[in-house]
């Protein structure tokens, strides 16, 4: 327990929804974003997954939207310390992405239009814990929080979620990505609240 | 990074919704503008609520410095404003974030775009680049409601006059003061053509305040030229 602060008393506990620790609840859908929005336009949009092999597959946005499509609906918990919970999504499941790619690596830098990156373990987007999204609460995903298309990967901190999409490099070995570069963790479970590196 | 304790010294009124609190941490590292620091509270029953905000001013020893804009129905900026106490614990980490920020021996020009409260992380540039004798040509437009709402507004008009290479321009969305050149307005291309740089000069841009601000303005900026690569934005939402 940490230094009590005389007079706060917080928000009443009862009935407060199971959230990860130091998470608060929001009913809005703040973004957070290192720059300018990119605005990627559907028809030259493409997705890749490269091997580290050098093998890439690739899809139009055509391709991807005749793939199986899934409709998970997650909590999502922002390093920030905002949470919202249920909200729904629409896209397709990393798994069917990764089907017949052959690959023995144990790492994935997603990366983004606009040149955002991020690292996780490729297991991490397997199992069915992982879509790569177009469709937010029932409509087109809004530019300013990934569209036309973002990587959706809830059981992890948000920001490995990366929005504008372009592509995964499957790796050997772990790199960092654009907020673990700044000091976040590289992995970033917000269940066991690892915000920054070290954590 | 490990939770630190420390202790409210000094609180300074900004507006009638916003106070500077200046806390004194020991063993506080240093850090740099632009960055933050995780701030928890406890009850006593052990329940806790943390909150990111920016630092407004460079380290001064173990002090640091925060302004906190207060958030209807918020959980702990109400707190921080109302009832917390001189001399009273709380515990805080950081600094965090190594993106947004601005370090004294760039000399590139450097405009600042604030909305509202967002001014926070672009006023530590502003006061970093005074400690450090920095001659880096910096231009801050900042858009506010009223001038009712501005923050650190008398030793913004003294950084004016004093800071060589400083400028700074004010927008004002709701009403503006006596004197001001047109009518109260959301800040539009006009405003970042007149009081930005061209993007010619290569100027490092930060942008923060809420998101529809920051939306708008770096859409602004990256039509008018200005490599996205060069605009760095906070956005934020609502942070209770």
């Amino acid at each position: 327990m940490g230094i009590v602060t005389p007079g706060f008393e917080g928000r009443p506990r009862a009935g407060a929804p199971n959230l990860p620790p130091g998470q608060y609840l929001t009913p809005d859908f703040p973004v957070l974003s290192a720059g300018p929005t990119p605005k990627v336009p559907r028809e030259t949009w493409e997705f890749v997954i490269s091997t580290e092999t050098g093998m890439e597959y690739r899809w139009s946005w055509d391709e991807m939207m005749a793939l199986p499509q899934e409709a998970p609906t997650v909590d999502i918990h922002c390093v920030t310390r905002w949470s919202k919970l249920g909200t729904t999504w629409q896209g397709v499941s990393l798994d069917t992405l990764l089907d017949g790619i052959d690959t023995v690596a144990d790492y994935a830098l997603a990366h983004s239009y606009g040149g955002y990156s991020s690292n996780l373990p490729l297991g991490d987007l397997r199992d069915g814990r992982a879509w790569l999204v177009h469709t937010y609460d029932g409509g087109d995903l809004p530019a300013e929080h990934g569209g036309p298309a973002r990587l959706l990967v809830p059981h992890l901190y948000f920001w490995k979620s990366a929005k504008w999409v372009r592509g995964i490099r499957l790796m050997s070995e772990d790199s960092p990505g654009f907020w673990e570069t700044a000091g976040y963790h590289d992995y970033g479970d917000p269940w066991r609240e690892q915000r920054y590196q070290g954590d | 990074m490990r939770w630190l304790p420390a202790r409210l010294v000094e609180r300074r009124v900004e507006t009638p919704t916003a106070q500077t609190l200046v806390l004194e941490v020991p063993g506080w590292p240093a850090h740099l503008p632009g960055q933050h620091v995780d701030i928890r509270l406890t009850a006593p029953d052990g329940y806790q609520a943390a909150r990111s905000y920016s630092l407004a001013a460079p380290a001064d020893g173990d002090r640091i410095e925060l302004t906190v804009q207060r958030v209807p129905d918020g959980e702990v900026s109400p707190f921080l404003i109302e009832t917390y106490r001189e001399g009273d614990p709380v515990e805080v980490r950081g600094p965090v974030g190594g993106w947004f920020i601005w370090r004294p021996a760039q000399t590139d020009p450097v405009l600042l775009v604030a909305g509202g409260s967002g001014v926070v992380p672009l006023m530590a540039m502003v006061r970093a680049r005074r400690a450090a004798g920095s001659r880096a040509p910096f231009r801050l437009i900042y858009s506010v409601r009223t001038p009712t709402d501005v923050f650190y507004a008398d030793e913004l008009r003294r950084r004016v006059r004093d800071d060589a290479g400083l400028d700074v321009a004010f927008v004002y969305t709701r009403a503006a003061p006596e004197g001001w050149q047109g009518e109260p307005h959301r800040l539009n291309l006009a405003d970042v053509n007149t009081h930005g740089w061209p993007p010619d000069l290569e100027p490092l841009v930060y942008v923060c305040g809420p998101t529809g601000f920051v939306e708008t303005v770096s859409d602004l900026l990256v039509g008018l030229g200005h490599p996205a690569r060069r605009v760095r934005t906070e956005r934020f939402g609502p942070t209770g």
